[in-house]
């Protein structure tokens, strides 16, 4: 199920819980399904019009004047476009605003590269004070936006565009911090985001059929991360796995990377963009091309363990 | 307020002194005479707004809130020192700042959102907001001079603070901007070009901007850069420094024979 029709929806049970809850649509709201709230709510929705930039600093004013105000566009645009007024108008006053970026990396497809967010992970990581999420399928959309109103502060949301196989139970509550651990296994881990939990799984029967268990663990909370998760991963794998369909600077990968090079360092493989544009084309088939299937993923944890393995020879 | 701006900037050895001379008379006539405010209460929920998009002026701001009362002088002579409450640029944390900004462009959205927000909720309270001539250049400016117009926000009101000039020199030479009234007329807004340090032009302004329901006012408000000391006006010298202790001196001392 696609993570947009979710959205539609949790909005719409979101807008009866929360009753200063408004959404602002930078003129996407066919495509966010954030119609549906418009038409449950019509004097809470605001249309903005294409105009991200100024989308993000109505939404900060409407915030300081007691809404809760959600905005629903195109990662690219609400993260890329519009960085700065969420740095300096939202973030930088501690502004309680929520950000969904649909249409997350080339999974997006055939509209190519420039509708094809591959930074916006690094791009909000790097604020000061930012909350980063991203569900693991559709089911998870309500929860981890639950959460996220609940939450006092900035918060953006990462959704994408393709259709993911359900993984989670709807009714599961989230917390911000916490990873969800899908898979355990003792001979690697595999941290996955969004859409590449199910392509992390699939990886993870690979690797089964040769006597390889790799635990497979949804990092949804990339900021603040489930530092405990990783830290347990590298002490009882000692091999790790990161997939993303973001490039490979600056998004999860980065950041349990950070963690393992400050508390416990062990071999780590990315299966991430390889620090390239993709290219108009089908989701599965820019996967395949750019290296993030789980074919990939199954290789990635071979050569993970391989270094591990290695590491353990060469200690005298 | 301008000897404020002098011995803060000056205090900090750093600040915009020139812009923040030029919008004194529209905030002073704000701060004194326009704004719903309540500074024992900062956040009072019923309050007015005001927005200064131009957050280099910070200085000018500052100063007016210092006499409305929200803090001391003390704190005032704090600004931009380390753990001041009173940054380079506004910042939401200082006592009676609406919004922060500093950043060019960025302060007329929050203001566009802060009028619908408040019109949505049914109270009375009213946006005020300051922008520059040249952040004119900012295509995000003119985002928001849609939005504004779009939604009828007649609870706003803004002044263009047209001193003529920008970091690089003047606005005209920089990025023409004439007609620039003719520009916000065409957006859809209630338009007025005045004297923006002529009190009774400010004020009659302000008067007919409450009477607009249905369309957002701007005043084009003519300014000279460093109004009020002779050597600082209409120069570009002051924009981005303080002035040196000497110049500071005769400043003040000019200042303190108009007063």
């Amino acid at each position: 199920m696609e993570q947009r029709i979710a959205l539609g929806d949790a909005l719409v049970r979101l807008g009866k819980d929360y009753p200063q809850l408004v959404v602002l649509s930078p003129d996407v709201s066919l495509s966010t399904r954030a119609v549906k709230f418009k038409a449950a709510y019509p004097e809470r929705f605001i249309c903005t019009g294409i105009s991200e930039q100024n989308t993000l600093g109505m939404a900060a004013g409407l915030s300081s004047v007691g809404w809760l105000p959600v905005v629903a566009g195109y990662a690219m645009f609400v993260a890329g476009k519009a960085w700065e007024p969420l740095r300096n108008s939202v973030a930088y006053s501690g502004l309680n605003v929520k950000v969904v970026g649909t249409h997350a990396g080339i999974n997006v497809g055939a509209d190519g590269v420039t509708h094809q967010a591959i930074e916006d992970i690094a791009l909000m990581r790097a604020i000061p004070g930012m909350t980063v999420l991203a569900p693991t399928d559709a089911n998870q959309v309500e929860p981890v936006l639950r959460a996220a109103l609940e939450h006092n502060g900035p918060v953006y949301v990462r959704l994408e565009r393709a259709a993911i196989p359900s993984l989670t139970d709807p009714g599961r509550p989230f917390t911000v911090g916490e990873s969800l651990t899908l898979r355990d296994g003792a001979d690697a881990t595999i941290f996955g985001l969004g859409g590449m939990v199910a392509a992390s799984l699939e990886a993870a029967d690979q690797l089964a059929a040769e006597d390889i268990h790799a635990r497979v663990v949804s990092m949804v909370s990339i900021k603040p991360l489930d530092e405990g998760a990783v830290v347990r991963a590298a002490r009882q794998t000692g091999a790790i796995v990161v997939a993303e369909d973001h490039n490979r600077c600056g998004g999860l990968g980065s950041a349990i990377a950070e963690t393992l090079a400050r508390v416990l360092p062990v071999p780590m493989e990315q299966v991430a963009l390889a620090d390239v544009f993709a290219e108009s084309g089908p989701a599965r088939a820019l996967h395949a091309k750019y290296q993030l299937s789980a074919e990939h993923i199954a290789r990635a944890v071979h050569a993970a363990i391989a270094r591990r393995n290695q590491a353990r020879r060469d200690v005298p | 307020m301008r000897q404020h701006i002098i011995r803060m900037t000056s205090q900090a050895g750093s600040g915009h002194p020139g812009p923040s001379f030029s919008p004194v008379e529209i905030l002073a006539s704000l701060y004194f005479s326009e704004l719903r405010l309540d500074p024992q209460h900062p956040d009072w929920p019923e309050r007015d707004r005001f927005v200064l998009s131009k957050g280099h002026a910070a200085p000018a701001l500052y100063a007016a809130l210092h006499e409305a009362g929200f803090f001391c002088e003390d704190t005032m002579l704090t600004l931009r020192q380390v753990g001041s409450l009173l940054q380079g640029h506004p910042h939401v944390k200082t006592p009676g700042v609406d919004a922060t900004t500093g950043s060019l462009g960025l302060g007329l959205s929050q203001a566009v959102g802060m009028a619908l927000g408040l019109r949505m909720r049914r109270g009375r309270s009213r946006v005020y907001a300051m922008i520059g001539d040249g952040e004119c250049d900012e295509g995000q400016i003119w985002e928001a001079a849609l939005a504004a117009a779009h939604f009828r926000l007649g609870n706003l009101a803004v002044f263009v603070d047209h001193n003529g000039y920008q970091f690089d020199g003047p606005v005209e030479e920089v990025m023409r901007l004439a007609p620039l009234a003719d520009k916000w007329r065409a957006f859809g807004w209630q338009v007025e070009e005045i004297d923006g340090h002529d009190f009774e032009q400010i004020l009659g302004f302000l008067e007919r901007a409450r009477r607009c329901a249905d369309q957002p006012s701007l005043a084009v408000a003519r300014t000279v850069k460093g109004y009020g000391v002779s050597f600082m006006a209409g120069s570009q010298e002051y924009h981005a420094r303080s002035l040196t202790s000497e110049e500071a001196q005769r400043a003040l001392t000019e200042l303190e024979g108009q007063a």
